[in-house]
């Protein structure tokens, strides 16, 4: 007997004996819109996630009275001027445990790319947002996007993005719909999700 | 092959039968008409803030023709990518040894407990049933899976398996079989969710192997794409050692910016949502963050043989959103259960009877028949199958491969009940009345004829006789 592999693509390629013709694509959807900061702050909001605008010199402050007193896990390569006094700082190196994770009281992060259109926030491991897990087991996220990673549609966010990397897109708290077919917040994700946007 | 394909689940009566059945449950109904009318609505405010859904439609349609045109191609491709990446390809040609497959690698860890996240297709194959017996215990994490798992119970929908539980249900369900179930539990959604966290939290913790599906994989990065609403399924795709993805062999798209299309199409038509909470996409192993091993099963159990079909292949453009259940007037009345299989409602008619690819199997070619032609679907339908075409076909097909048997023609008969809401009102009364007269849906005491034969010992309802008298009633 052939092994599995040869056989299923031998029963592929009989299955398309009458090969179908080559097929066009059409790509008249919208690849790009007019997607600015107060639409994507809009959207964010209408999952019931806290958004916050400032500009880059009330950043600090904006941190200190949201994080002040409480033990905040942060990726190793956070902005320094990010690591605001009165926070009590995980950094993640050497890495965090779970239980570390687990038992801390957030996490604060950058991101890579925006979507004004979808109102959501793409992680991909990079600079200012470390490994998949600190943003997964924390209760609280707080992400800062700068008002330059936001694109306006998702195939503009898909373009600046680099597909190989371990990407994360984030809409919204973590939810259900399971019950009921209705939306609710908070499951086993961050339950509480906060965006500051950065106008440039 | 030889053995028998678990899409559809063993002693399952045929459609009509079923369906009657489900007709007389009428707790059944409210919850489904309550959550299916609420999503509709939702669901098409969702799609008409979108001026290009035509647009994106077409080309959802064009970019699944053009995988499935050069399958073969695409696979090959995916499984170099994968591979170049650290990970580790399987093919799988039937649900048997899919699960083997998946079996020997949890056992290969030394792990005898796996979480996992939803997926349809593992549900296809009954790969939990199929560890249980190798001793290995499969951990569902998405709700309402957990629900279905908790209740003993089947899935009924393909996005939300426990539709046809409503709240106080559940909180019943959580009461009787968490052991940690918190006290005094209401059955407020967000008291629910949170039972749920706590009760899986540690699992997740300590999980060293997960089971996933793939809802896209891209054939020329070699990426799987997962979107959830939870976190469940991050958590599955990011604590564990090693992760194990089962995917049909139709998951594909060719390249990353393909996804644009598809990102934008399924959390409309699904939940109704701009997008879901959480999309995962990883390809092979990244070190130092997440899974350090890597499986991909390639899955064909019936897909070949329905590729071979010009117009059935259509059904596997289909991206398991769930809008034409949402919408199908059949699916709403019945409950997806009476389809007898994980794939229920319009796609399930369609879908089923092709992977099971058996015209002797009575159940599975009672599908095409469970539908009154009225077209939501199609309409509904994120990448345009035509879903009353290909209906019509396997019905032909259907006939054509077993003549004007009895059950061709009790088949024709529920096509025509379900092609009237007049004719489908009468049904729906009688089926209350054979409630009326049958406990746990036996029947105690028949009037009339059946009378002498009943008071000597209980008697199942009697599918075909009291089908045909419908029938008679109906069409006399
Ligand atoms: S057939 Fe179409 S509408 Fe139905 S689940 Fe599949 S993609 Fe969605």
């Amino acid at each position: 007997m052939a092994d599995a592999r040869t056989e299923v693509l031998a029963r592929i390629r009989k299955a398309l004996g009458d090969r179908p013709s080559p097929v066009v694509v059409p790509r008249e959807y919208h690849r790009t819109g007019p997607g600015s900061l107060d639409l994507f702050a809009e959207r964010v909001a209408d999952y019931r996630a806290t958004v916050h605008q400032v500009a880059p010199d009330g950043l600090v402050d904006l941190i200190t009275s949201l994080l002040a007193g409480r033990r905040i896990v942060a990726p190793a390569d956070l902005p320094p001027d990010w690591l605001v006094d009165q926070v009590t700082w995980l950094t993640d190196s050497p890495p965090l445990t779970v239980e570390d994770l687990d038992g801390s009281d957030g996490v604060l992060t950058g991101c890579a790319v925006a979507i004004a259109d979808t109102g959501t926030i793409v992680l991909d491991a990079g600079v200012a947002q470390g490994r998949r897990v600190l943003t997964l087991l924390p209760d609280y996220h707080l992400c800062v996007v700068r008002a330059s990673q936001v694109a306006a549609t998702v195939p503009e966010a898909l373009a600046r993005l680099d597909a190989v990397r371990p990407l994360t897109f984030i809409s919204g708290p973590s939810a259900t719909s399971d019950i009921e077919l209705s939306r609710v917040e908070g499951v086993h994700g961050p339950r509480t999700l906060e965006v500051v946007i950065l106008r440039d | 092959m030889g053995t028998r394909n678990p899409v559809t689940w063993l002693g399952s009566p045929k459609f009509p039968d079923a369906a009657r059945t489900a007709l007389a449950n009428t707790q059944l109904r409210s919850n489904l008409r309550k959550a299916t009318g609420t999503i509709r609505g939702r669901r098409a405010a969702a799609v008409d803030e979108m001026p290009d859904w035509e647009d994106l439609r077409l080309a959802g349609e064009a970019l699944k023709d053009e995988v499935l045109a050069n399958l073969d191609v695409y696979l090959e491709r995916l499984e170099k990518s994968v591979t170049e990446r650290g990970g580790v390809v399987h093919w799988a040609r039937d649900a048997a040894e899919a699960n083997e497959i998946v079996l020997r690698l949890v056992r290969e860890t030394g792990s005898d407990e796996v979480v996992k996240v939803k997926s349809m297709a593992t549900a296809e194959i009954g790969l939990n049933e199929a560890l249980e017996a190798g001793g290995v215990t499969a951990i569902e994490t998405d709700l309402a899976e957990l629900i279905v798992q908790l209740g003993n119970d089947r899935p009924s929908h393909i996005l939300v398996p426990a539709i046809h539980r409503n709240r106080s249900e559940i909180r019943e369900i959580f009461r009787r079989e968490m052991p940690d179930v918190p006290e005094g539990l209401t059955d407020e959604p967000r008291d629910l969710a949170e039972a749920a966290r706590a009760h899986l939290r540690r699992k997740f913790l300590s999980a060293k192997v997960a089971v996933s599906g793939a809802n896209f994989a891209v054939a020329d990065t070699g990426s799987i794409v997962v979107l959830e609403s939870e976190g469940n399924g991050r958590m599955c795709l990011t604590l564990p050692e090693t992760l194990i993805t089962v995917m049909g062999i139709e998951k594909l798209v060719p390249t990353w910016s393909d996804l644009e299309v598809f990102l934008q199409l399924l959390p409309r038509s699904s939940t109704a949502e701009r997008m879901n909470p959480y999309t995962s996409v990883w390809t092979g192993v990244t070190p130092g963050d997440g899974p350090q091993a890597f499986h991909l099963v390639l899955l064909d159990n019936g897909r070949t043989s329905t590729l071979a079909d010009e117009v059935g292949r259509q059904a596997l453009r289909c991206i398991r959103c769930s809008a034409c259940l949402n919408v199908c007037p059949v699916y709403e009345r019945t409950g997806g259960e009476s389809y007898g299989s994980v794939y229920p409602g319009p796609i399930g008619a369609i879908l089923t009877p092709q992977l099971v690819d058996d015209p002797h199997d009575k159940q599975a070619a009672s599908l095409p028949f469970a539908s009154s032609l009225c077209g939501a679907c199609y309409e509904v339908c994120p990448v345009r199958i035509n879903i009353p075409e290909v209906l019509t076909h396997l019905r032909a097909r259907s006939v054509t491969a077993r003549g004007r048997s009895p059950e061709s023609i009790a088949m024709a008969a529920a096509a025509w009940v379900f092609s009237s809401p007049s004719r489908y009102e009468r049904a729906q009364k009688l089926a209350t009345f054979a409630k009326l007269i049958s406990r746990n849906g036996r029947i105690t005491r028949l009037p009339g004829p059946g009378a002498a034969w009943t008071s000597s010992r209980d008697a199942p309802v009697p599918a075909k006789q009291s089908f045909r008298a419908w029938w008679k009633e109906n069409r006399g």
